[in-house]
């Protein structure tokens, strides 16, 4: 059931960006009854159908590659210049290619400032809400994704794959006993969707549609109230507002290059932590010179991509680490509040599994000879792990707009800055060196330490605070300068957490859901 | 190559990552795959050089055949037939038939690092007999925009080439046979 809602109609609500927030904020909206929903997305409308297990082939189809930036002291300046984040350029968003992590954030991620006191050459900020706040919301978000082995899904926990056995027997053999797999995939059939077949390629797009996408989830139940347009290939320029400095209309490219305007009654902007920042400076006016919601020039600032770095190990025997779903254990026992180990915060191991043609990219990025080649004769025998660690806010670390340089659609190239905190550097090279004993205590023969990949959990740049001067939005999204606009992403966390964030985006995304309905009920938007 | 049955013997279903001659893979070159290691450079022989013309026509027979020798030892898989790596460089050849730039820098670079190999080994580079004496060539130009971009191609063209796939142990696509959920995704048997 499709809706159509009129350009010029002012009741319009209008949700940039259909991922993990925007979707599903359209859907519980819709649920609750609100009308005249319009999701714009930049990206293209895939289906299941245009899915392959291929890693290339779907890179180069769903990935965001409209030309970005790197810079900063990070190695992406040298390794993918132009390449610094890894998302999803289409109706899903990233929850096309996430990987399916879905862990609920530690009570002291809410309050990074006061645990951690101040950090030289950091920004860190508590957030305005606690994790007792949100835990009501973590519980709708799992059983709404499907979250294997939780209480709230019901779901039995993924079955073990070799990847699992042989990360969880390592974990084990060096002192670890919190392996985990909190994985946003059915492990039997639930909510309308299949089972996982364990088919691997959870990245490339979930062909069954086992693991959570809002692509065959919140998007289609959205447009089946009856109450939301889709309008995918439709590239937000502008937010635009009135004299009040309320926001009163969206401006965007569709899919034949023409400038459209919808009006709005509310905009929600979920775009992902590079391109929601952007569009908020992109739409600078007199009013707002520096920036749409930037009183406090804290918009596009306080980047954060975790604390990351990856390695794989070649074992004695075959893995087949292709073979399942992709992620294959989780270990957790680094991630509790530990100051011992000489760093703030922690992280988690996740093994996750990379094919061959991946592999052979990003195991060592220029690298050749038979170094390379004796490794990569030997993917059978691999595992590969993936160090997510909480990653220190820099102010100096963001989105900037180039002066010059403009895309396809006449914008300003984004440039995505950032150098690694020594915080960040401790907590990669620490997860290195337990996976490299780990990986050893079962048998391993060869690690060979892998630098972070371009980034894929892009947080931070529009982010919560309770004071408007330290942030963009209020605890429930709600821009500081300007009421009726929200920001619905990771761009709102005011700390990255070790967790991968698909899980507190949608928690998020749920609460606020409830809270804009309200507003729109009473009026005051 | 043809279909290999999976070798069940120990338990656990795995890739026996080995290249079967049948007739018909022979007449294609997959016996090269026997040869290339042991006969090295002097596999890139005479006959050979008729079916790089034809498949190199805008870098010509003499500047794809030092780009096959460098392929391989960019990327050295013994065991891999030499057909592989010239699918491998094949976008190097698409590349300069398209923009005469790009053709000028390989046919530059092809021209320098001959030079090079002539200055220290009295050959040009396809012609020197021992790889760490060609590597030593290569690592003296591995920042040079040439080596970068024949290194950047390859490492796509060469790992994403669906033939070379079993060869080195990784299985592709699985949807369509049901994924891994009846094949061994939990067969692990020696931890």
């Amino acid at each position: 059931m499709t809706k159509n809602i009129e350009l010029g109609d002012e009741d319009a609500i209008v949700i940039i960006g259909s991922g993990a927030g925007g979707a599903t904020l359209a859907n519980e909206l819709a649920q609750r009854g609100v009308d005249k929903i319009v999701i714009l997305e930049a990206g293209k409308h895939f289906t299941q159908a245009d899915f392959e297990n291929d890693e290339w082939a779907m890179f180069n189809k769903i990935s965001w590659l409209d030309k970005r930036i790197s810079a900063g002291g990070w190695h992406h300046t040298k390794t993918y210049p132009n390449l610094p984040a890894w998302i999803v350029k289409a109706v899903g968003g990233s929850t096309v290619h996430w990987s399916g992590v879905a862990l609920r954030f530690q009570e002291h991620d809410f309050r990074t400032r006061t645990t951690y006191g101040k950090v030289d050459g950091a920004n860190i900020l508590d957030w305005p809400i606690t994790l007792a706040e949100l835990e009501p919301y973590y519980e709708l978000a799992e059983k709404k994704m499907g979250v294997a082995g939780t209480r709230a899904s019901g779901l039995p926990p993924m079955p073990e794959s070799n990847q699992t056995k042989v990360v969880a027997a390592g974990a084990r053999k060096i002192g670890y006993n919190k392996i985990i797999r909190p994985v946003a995939s059915n492990s039997q059939p639930y909510d309308g969707r299949p089972g996982c077949q364990q088919i691997g390629f959870c990245m490339q797009g979930c062909k069954v549609g086992a693991k959570w996408s809002t692509l065959y989830t919140e998007v289609p139940k959205a447009l089946d109230t009856g109450r939301v347009e889709l309008r995918p290939e439709s590239m937000v320029l502008q937010i635009q507002h009135d004299k009040a400095g309320n926001v009163n209309g969206v401006l965007y490219a569709d899919s034949q290059g023409r400038h459209v305007l919808q009006k709005a009654r509310l905009v929600a902007v979920a775009g992902n932590s590079i391109e929601s920042p952007r569009l908020l400076l992109n739409s600078a006016s007199a009013m707002f010179p520096n920036g749409l919601a930037n009183s406090s020039g804290q918009v596009g600032r306080n980047y954060m991509n975790h604390a990351t770095a990856a390695a794989v190990a070649i074992h004695k025997k075959p893995v087949y680490m292709n073979r399942g779903f992709d992620i294959g254990a989780v270990v957790a026992d680094e991630v509790a509040l530990n100051t011992q180990r000489g760093f703030n915060g922690g992280y988690y191991l996740e093994g996750l599994s990379l094919g061959l043609p991946y592999t052979a990219a990003f195991m060592k990025p220029g690298g050749w000879g038979r170094d390379v080649t004796s490794a990569l004769e030997m993917y059978d025998h691999m595992t590969a792990i993936w160090v997510c660690g909480e990653d220190m806010a820099r102010e100096q670390n963001g989105i900037t707009l180039h002066p010059t340089e403009k895309d396809q659609y006449g914008l300003p190239i984004p440039i995505v800055s950032k150098t690694y905190h020594k915080n960040d550097e401790a907590i990669a090279a620490h997860g290195l060196v337990q996976f490299r004993k780990l990986s050893e205590a079962v048998g391993a023969t060869r690690v060979i330490d892998m630098p972070a990949y371009p980034a894929s959990h892009n947080l931070g740049t529009n982010r919560m605070s309770e004071h408007a001067r330290d942030g963009v939005v209020d605890k429930w999204g709600r821009t500081h300068d300007v009421r009726n606009l929200y920001i619905s992403d990771g761009s709102q966390f005011a700390s990255s957490s070790a967790a991968n964030p698909t899980l507190t985006i949608v928690a998020l995304a749920i609460r606020q859901a409830e809270h804009i309905a309200g507003q729109l009920a009473r009026g005051a938007v | 190559m043809k279909d290999q049955p999976a070798q069940t013997c120990t338990g656990m279903r795995v890739l026996p990552k080995v290249v079967t001659v049948t007739r018909r893979g022979f007449l294609r070159g997959g016996a090269m795959a026997i040869g290339a290691a042991a006969a090295g450079p002097a596999a890139l022989a005479a006959s050979n050089e008729k079916h790089l013309a034809q498949d190199f026509p805008a870098l010509g027979a003499a500047t794809a055949q030092t780009l096959l020798r460098m392929a391989r030892d960019v990327f050295p898989h013994d065991k891999l037939a030499d057909r592989y790596y010239v699918e491998a460089i094949q976008p190097l050849e698409r590349a300069a038939a398209k923009d005469p730039q790009q053709a000028g820098l390989l046919h530059d670079g092809v021209r320098d690092l001959d030079k090079a190999a002539m200055k220290r080994f009295g050959k040009p580079y396809a012609a020197v007999k021992r790889e760490p004496e060609r590597v030593s060539l290569l690592k003296a130009i591995e920042p040079s925009p040439f080596f970068q971009k024949v290194r950047g191609e390859m490492v796509t063209s060469l790992y994403d080439n669906k033939a070379v796939w079993p060869l080195l142990g990784y299985e592709g696509s699985s949807w369509e046979q049901g994924g891994y959920i009846n094949r061994g995704f939990n067969d692990i048997d020696w931890l």
